[in-house]
């Protein structure tokens, strides 16, 4: 499936004079090139910058001098070491514990038959509809710590933690859909084959089909890592103490402490977005062909 | 194992595994539950339980803790029957589609514009991709730090490039003035309050989220241009279509499958957005309430002011906006599509 749809398939030339369109063609992805990522400039030459030349204008290209020591200095700013920590752990085990209950779900709805299959699924891809706002005050009274706050309703008492932030999300009908669409590719042939050689479904799917799906697996738990990553809005309302917080919720709080240290700010910036970055630029294939097939918007 | 009365034989060679092995159902529907025991709890968990919560809880007075019932009162609160509410909530509304409106046009404009340059064999063309992709990775949070300094009204650049062009600093993220009323009164003319426009304030937003999901887009546009098949170019050469001919009669309806997805996506996408705003208002939907969408006033009245009921009844309503914005997309932009 990785290879059966070709993500660029050129036209071939249209025209016979294509000298003067090909330049202008550049020029103008030249043009919205640079205003996109001008942004990513500023960040990190800024925050090579000392406070006053940081906020000159207009700004200078280059920093004048060379200030690495922003960085240290924001780093012991805040909590960072614990934000990183915290970050890290919860979008791994989230991507691996979504990868797992992906994987066994596909399955038994790609091969294995069982009666409710249509409806469950049907059900399954309706999750994908609902809103995220609309479940999100009834998750939070979940979460709450007080039985009061959630009269009538069960509690689990999660805030500030670190299950409150992976357990939610280690299911995901966008991820099940996915490796189901991979393993329905995956030939009969090998399934009885496998049968012959008396192995069972969970073997089957451990020693055959995992191995065979590695760039849809590498797909499903990129996005879902980019999306747990970047999360935002869920752990600022479920998380109050550094000791939990992400690193996205620690750069908003050190926007306000940070206040005029501009330079400071901007090498925060920087180490926050610089590990989704490099870990796009490495696999930026399987996510691009991802999103192409599927259309995920987060 | 079950009891089987068929003969040993099939027993050992089954016809085949996953098509029609009838007769072990049983184990095999056990087994298939077992192995959609964990989605199933969390989906059922955390999706569709609280999904149901959420409009059992709109229909009660919930501030914190579980009050009397209301049946719709929460929900008449903000479409008309009370007089702080529901003007907070019809403004929010017009925030939001004016969101939309200022946003999505412009956004898939420029990335079919951008897709189409960058389908065409040429060098380079898979480094303006990574690079129009880069903001899409990026989180709103990391974004808003380097955006409030780029519109900064004091120190910011935008104001020095507009200033080449004669025109005087804004205030950008500040500027609560509707932008048709300030181009207005910039040739000494006042516009009435409905022709004011968005504030400044929200175009900045807009722009912003164009920059962070043009790069997605032109993705869905490229997968798009590639499903065309060469036949149809090759045919159109053949009768002497120029590249201009090409691009309106072929492509266009071609792709417009593509287009279509597109801009629902994108439409729900804005609908429901929530960090863009957030982050880039701190959290105030400021200046001057300009900026409040649904999604920034649901937050608002549930986590800062604790009122539970009226917030999920709030966000049932915004649910049932999207669904019904997207139906009508559906049947007045969906007959226009062309499925060749």
């Amino acid at each position: 499936m990785a290879r059966a749809i070709p993500m660029e398939r050129g036209l071939p030339r249209l025209s016979t004079r294509p000298r003067v369109g090909s330049i202008a063609k550049h020029i103008v992805l030249i043009v919205v090139a640079l205003i996109v990522v001008y942004p990513f400039y500023f960040m990190v030459t800024n925050s090579f910058k000392d406070t006053l030349e940081a906020i000159r204008t207009p700004p200078t290209l280059f920093p004048n001098e060379l200030h690495p020591e922003n960085y240290t200095d924001a780093w012991s700013r805040a909590p960072w070491g614990r934000y990183f920590i915290n970050t890290v752990f919860v979008s791994v085990s989230v991507t691996i514990l979504e990868l797992i209950t992906a994987c066994l779900a596909a399955y038994a709805f790609a091969r294995m038959k069982f009666r409710g299959k249509g409806i469950l699924f049907t059900i399954f891809l309706a999750t994908l509809m609902i809103p995220g706002e609309a479940t999100l005050i009834p998750k939070y009274v979940l979460m709450s710590p007080s039985k009061v706050a959630c009269a009538g309703l069960p509690c689990l008492g999660w805030f500030d933690t670190y299950q409150v932030q992976i357990v939610p999300f280690i299911a995901s009908a966008f991820s099940i859909f996915l490796m189901r669409q991979f393993f329905l590719s995956i030939p009969n042939e090998l399934a009885d084959a496998a049968r012959i050689d008396g192995a069972g479904h969970l073997r089957f799917l451990w020693s055959i089909v995992l191995p065979l799906s590695i760039p849809a697996l590498i797909t499903a738990g990129l996005i879902t890592f980019l999306g747990s990553w970047n999360a935002f809005q869920w752990p600022l309302i479920v998380t109050s103490k550094p000791d939990f917080r992400p690193v996205q919720v620690g750069l908003s709080a050190f926007r306000q402490e940070a206040g005029s240290s501009y330079h400071l700010l901007m090498a925060a910036s920087t180490f926050v977005v610089a590990p989704i970055v490099l870990l796009f630029l490495v696999a930026q294939r399987y996510l691009v062909q991802g999103i192409a097939r599927t259309g995920i918007r987060g | 194992m079950p009891l089987s009365s068929q003969p040993v034989a099939a027993e050992v060679i089954p016809t085949n595994v996953g098509a029609s092995p009838r007769r072990r159902l049983p184990v095999e529907a056990i087994q298939a539950w077992l192995f959609l025991l964990p989605a199933v709890v969390i989906l059922g968990v955390f999706q569709i339980f609280p999904a149901i919560a959420a409009f059992y809880m709109s229909l009660f007075k919930w501030d914190v803790v579980q009050g009397s019932f209301r049946g719709l009162g929460n929900y008449t609160d903000w479409l008309y029957d009370n007089s702080i509410r529901s003007p907070d909530f019809w403004r929010s509304l017009s925030t939001t589609f004016t969101y939309v409106i200022f946003t999505v046009p412009l956004e898939i404009a420029l990335a079919l514009v951008l897709a189409y340059l960058l389908f065409q064999k040429m060098r380079g063309r898979g480094i303006y991709r990574t690079v129009y992709y880069l903001p899409y990775i990026t989180s709103f949070v990391g974004a808003a730090a380097v955006f409030f300094w780029v519109f900064h009204p004091t120190y910011g650049l935008v104001n020095e490039v507009i200033g080449i062009f004669g025109i005087g600093p804004q205030r950008w993220l500040d500027e609560p003035n509707g932008i048709f009323a300030m181009a207005a009164s910039a040739f000494g003319v006042t516009v009435p309050d409905w022709l004011a426009g968005p504030s400044l304030a929200l175009v900045v937003i807009s722009l912003v989220t164009i920059w962070h999901y043009l790069g997605y887009q032109i993705v869905i546009f490229l997968a798009g241009l590639s499903n065309i098949s060469q036949e149809f170019y090759e045919a159109a050469r053949l009768d002497g279509a120029n590249e201009r001919q090409i691009f309106t009669k072929i492509t266009l309806p071609l792709l417009s499958p593509t287009t279509f997805f597109v801009f629902t996506v994108a439409s729900i996408g804005v609908l429901r957005s929530f960090d863009s705003v957030y982050v880039l208002t701190n959290g105030f939907g400021g200046p001057l309430d300009t900026t409040r969408t649904v999604t920034l006033l649901v937050f608002k009245t549930a986590f800062q002011q604790a009122q539970f009921g009226l917030g999920a009844a709030l966000a049932f309503i915004l649910t049932l906006v999207i669904l019904l914005f997207t139906l009508i997309q559906f049947r007045v932009l969906g007959r226009r599509v062309n499925y060749g």
